[in-house]
């Protein structure tokens, strides 16, 4: 390739990165070479996402050289990483929700009419052709909020585009997406690709790496352990990069011996709501984990919610240990044993300001008093135990819970809700953004949980995980299941995938 | 299949605009509906006069002038309680000054006196991050307590013709200036907050902080100015109280914070940030405006119009909040 003649698109050379005390890069080298797509794994907590804000000017470096093209840059704040040709999708919604699609692109970049004033019609203009050239139908005007998350990122990676950048930062771009998203995600970054553009692409997911990947570099707690090229590595070497040893448990399924006449703890019949759901049942017994797949906006989401008393079927019924439900509201189903881990934790999971001790005791509080009061020892406690069981990498768990990396925050939603002991555990999407080797760890505890008696319903877009956790799984389409399946009617995972694509695809 | 539905307008969106747009557009047909039982109950007490209707006006400029600042603070997801406070300060200083030295001094005297107070409140909001709620309350007691310590509780009269003039005593023919002080403060308003930069940064910083900063918009920078335009704002409010009434006191504007963020909650404006309706802030403070003179002419006490008005607020807001 070009690679010894030109200089790479961005060359980063022993980048520092401290937040106060804590030093999170420690000397990181690393080449973005134009029109590559550019792996960049670890675990949770390595510095993946500093690494980028470092270069997009979020962050500031504490020591180290940036090179642009062969030039060196100082990038101080955003807008020297926009000149440098530098645009990210960053990890965390980044878009302003109350504004259209057009004025987020454009924003803090208006494009300038008569005398001055900013120029929405030409801004939709501009944002529609960035969208004809991507071959994506979204109406510049709609307004973020009422998009769906799949859009979001596109409205991103546009917003990078309409920068005219020459590296796009692409932050766990497929988290939140669903896997034709995901196939549309990669048209674009091949088109991307042909376009001249380098694409650092950060993801938890072996095959997406594998598949787009042309380079890879692994961090592993602010170092590179490695840099090569993807093609010449397996799944189980970068593995073993990415969390220093053999993965004892990869995503495989344990049989766990389960007696098909273990007492039912969930029966759904027909449960149809005013959203989605049309139809859609299922049984759950004592020590059984049930696996829900679909595609997204197929009704998941719509029927945890109805398990967890968010929302109201209009029709079926909902029987927990032979008897009939109605909940009124989440609190009443959290009485009844039922626990949701939400799809979006930082909507719905997570108290972002608060610390992550506080976070992990709020549903149990009446559990931590001695003598009427909040015992502060039960809560450290307490707090130590989940920190250690649940590896979560807080420097301090008396620090804002906005601090932690991504995937450690999600951690920390899941400890959460599997400590307040619920006999039914809704789990939506509960490892988005998790390392694979946190991943593993997770399901064995989901696994364990499971085996001391208790029910699971783990609804999740990723079939590998979906295969290795479940005991039977329930499609959902359009909002009507399909029958259960057994594991002895799985054949494989591309035969189950067309499944869940069924008259959809 | 959700993906393809949200996406052509026509389908979901305009169904969910539809609805939200009823709630945040209830200024509107709280306004008509408010405006017509008057007209039926009140017409023969001189409702429709326009006279009446000229002093809706006038007696409103005031509000809506610091309504139209406040919808940039409250989009900004920042709250200032100090308006009243202020419009009191500005017009004892604008008073004494002009009495003393004239009336350009006059006239600057007080727009610095919100200017400074107003940069006060920006500073300690955006450089030391105190909450904009405990900064402006403590600087609603501030302001209201030195314009009363300057002035010994005792009014200034005002005799400068021009001051009364320009400051909402003239008229220009039949179009009373204050009148024109609030249509040049709800057109500016409405082409900064929707035309400019300014005013997407301001929508911005309410709407998603972390999504401006990494878009490069230094948040700090704008809720100082808006804090800042707010306390400008305010004083020339306090001027035009000083103006139309040709004197300055400390009890000017005192309690208007209230109206005016009822003003601009009503107008559709949200608590939450991100989110500016200049137009409906307008509407929102014609709609106190009207109630007030309504129950006056209704002739209702001071004390019984205190409570239907804050009925009638709070019935408003609930209805145009998003369920
Ligand atoms: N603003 C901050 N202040 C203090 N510490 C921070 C801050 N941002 C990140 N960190 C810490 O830096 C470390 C690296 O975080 P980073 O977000 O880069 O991880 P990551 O590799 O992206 O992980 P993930 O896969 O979970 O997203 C973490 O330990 C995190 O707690
Ligand atoms: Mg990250």
């Amino acid at each position: 390739m070009a690679e010894n003649e030109l200089p790479p698109a961005v060359r980063m050379r022993s980048i520092v990165k401290s937040f106060g005390p804590v030093e999170v890069l420690k000397a990181v080298d690393m080449d973005i070479v134009a029109g590559e797509v550019h792996a960049l794994a670890g675990e949770n907590g390595a510095g993946k996402s500093t690494l980028m804000k470092v270069l997009q000017g979020v962050h500031q470096i504490t020591s180290g050289t940036i090179q642009v093209n062969g030039e060196p840059v100082t990038i101080r704040n955003t807008a020297d990483a926009e000149r440098a040709g530098i645009g990210m999708v960053f990890q965390e919604f980044s878009l302003i929700p109350s504004m259209t699609v057009a004025q987020n692109i454009f924003l803090n970049r208006e494009i300038r009419g008569t005398a001055g004033l900013v120029d929405d019609r030409a801004a939709e203009n501009a944002a529609r052709k960035i969208f004809d050239g991507l071959g994506v139908k979204i109406d510049p005007k709609a307004r973020v909020s009422d998009l769906g998350t799949a859009y979001w990122q596109l409205v991103e990676i546009a917003k990078a585009l309409s920068k005219e950048a020459s590296v796009i930062v692409m932050d766990e771009p497929t988290a939140s997406l669903a896997k034709h998203e995901v196939e549309n995600l990669f048209d674009l970054i091949e088109t991307l690709k042909k376009r001249g553009i380098a694409i650092v692409y950060i993801s938890h997911r072996m095959d997406e790496i594998r598949r787009v990947a042309d380079r890879i570099t692994v961090l592993r707690d602010g170092r590179v352990v490695l840099a090569s090229a993807v093609a010449t590595l397996t799944a189980a070497e970068i593995i073993e990069a990415i969390i220093g040893r053999r993965l004892a448990s990869d995503l495989v399924y344990r049989d766990r011996q389960l007696s098909g006449d273990a007492p039912i703890l969930l029966e759904a019949k027909n449960i149809a709501s005013n959203r989605v759901l049309k139809s859609v049942s299922l049984t759950i017994r004592a020590g059984e984990i049930v696996g829900l797949a679909g595609l997204m906006g197929s009704g998941r989401t719509e029927f945890a919610r109805v398990v967890a008393g968010m929302d109201r079927p209009t029709q079926g019924t909902l029987s927990i240990d032979g008897k009939m439900v109605r909940f009124a509201t989440p609190i009443a189903a959290q009485q009844a044993g039922v626990a949701l881990i939400p799809e979006d934790r930082r909507e719905q999971g997570l108290v972002l300001e608060h610390s992550v001790a506080d976070n992990l005791t709020l549903p149990v509080l009446d559990r931590m008093k001695a003598g009427g009061f909040l015992s502060m020892r039960k809560l450290r406690d307490a707090t130590e135990d989940l920190v250690t069981r649940f590896a979560v990498k807080a420097s301090d768990p008396y620090a804002p819970i906005s601090q932690l990396s991504g995937g450690n925050q999600q951690k920390v939603v899941v400890a959460k809700w599997i400590n307040t002991n619920p006999r039914i555990l809704v789990m939506d999407e509960p490892t988005s953004g998790v390392d694979i080797g946190t991943k593993t760890e997770i399901l064995d505890i989901v696994r364990d949980f499971a085996s001391r008696g208790n029910a699971v319903l783990f609804i999740s877009s990723e079939l590998p995980e979906l295969l290795a956790v479940a005991d039977s799984i329930v499609v959902i389409r359009q909002g009507r299941s399909d029958l259960p399946l057994v594991r002895t009617d799985i054949v494989s995972e591309e035969q189950l995938q067309l499944t869940i694509q069924g008259d959809a695809a | 299949m959700t993906s393809a539905t949200t996406i052509t307008r026509p389908a979901l969106v305009s169904r969910v605009m539809t609805r939200l747009d009823w709630r945040s557009n209830i200024i509107y047909i709280a306004f008509v509906i408010v405006f017509i039982l008057f007209a039926i109950f009140l017409g023969s007490d001189g409702f429709l006069s326009t006279n009446n209707m000229l002093n809706i006006v006038r007696q409103t400029a005031t509000i809506s002038i610091m309504a139209v600042a406040m919808t940039f603070v409250i989009a900004a997801a920042e709250i200032d309680l100090s308006v009243g406070s202020i419009a009191g300060l500005a017009s004892v200083v604008t008073a004494m000054t002009t009495t003393q030295f004239g009336l350009v001094p006059g006239i600057v005297a007080g727009i610095l006196a919100g200017a400074i107070i107003g940069a006060i409140n920006g500073g300690l909001v955006a450089l030391l991050k105190v909450p904009s709620f405990l900064v402006t309350l403590g600087m609603l007691g501030l302001a209201a307590g030195l314009a009363q310590w300057i002035t010994s509780s005792a009014p200034q009269p005002i005799t400068d013709r021009i001051y009364v003039m320009i400051f909402g005593g003239g008229d220009f023919g039949p179009v009373p200036g204050m009148l024109v002080w609030t249509v040049v403060a709800v057109a500016l308003g409405w082409l900064v907050m929707n035309r400019t930069g300014f005013g997407r940064k301001v929508l911005a910083t309410g709407g998603n902080p972390t999504a401006a900063a990494y878009t490069g918009i230094r948040t700090a920078r704008i809720k100082f100015s808006v804090l800042l335009i707010s306390g400008i704002a305010a004083a020339i409010a306090g001027m035009l109280y000083a103006g139309r009434l040709e004197s300055g006191r400390f009890q000017w504007g005192q309690g208007d914070e209230l109206t005016v963020i009822a003003a601009v909650i009503l107008g559709g404006t949200s608590l939450f940030g991100g989110r500016g309706a200049i137009i409906g802030t307008l509407f929102g403070s014609l709609f106190m405006g009207l109630i007030n003179n309504g129950l006056i002419l209704a002739g209702l006490e001071v004390a019984q119009q205190q409570v239907v008005r804050g009925a009638i607020i709070i019935a408003a807001v609930a209805l145009s909040r998003k369920k």
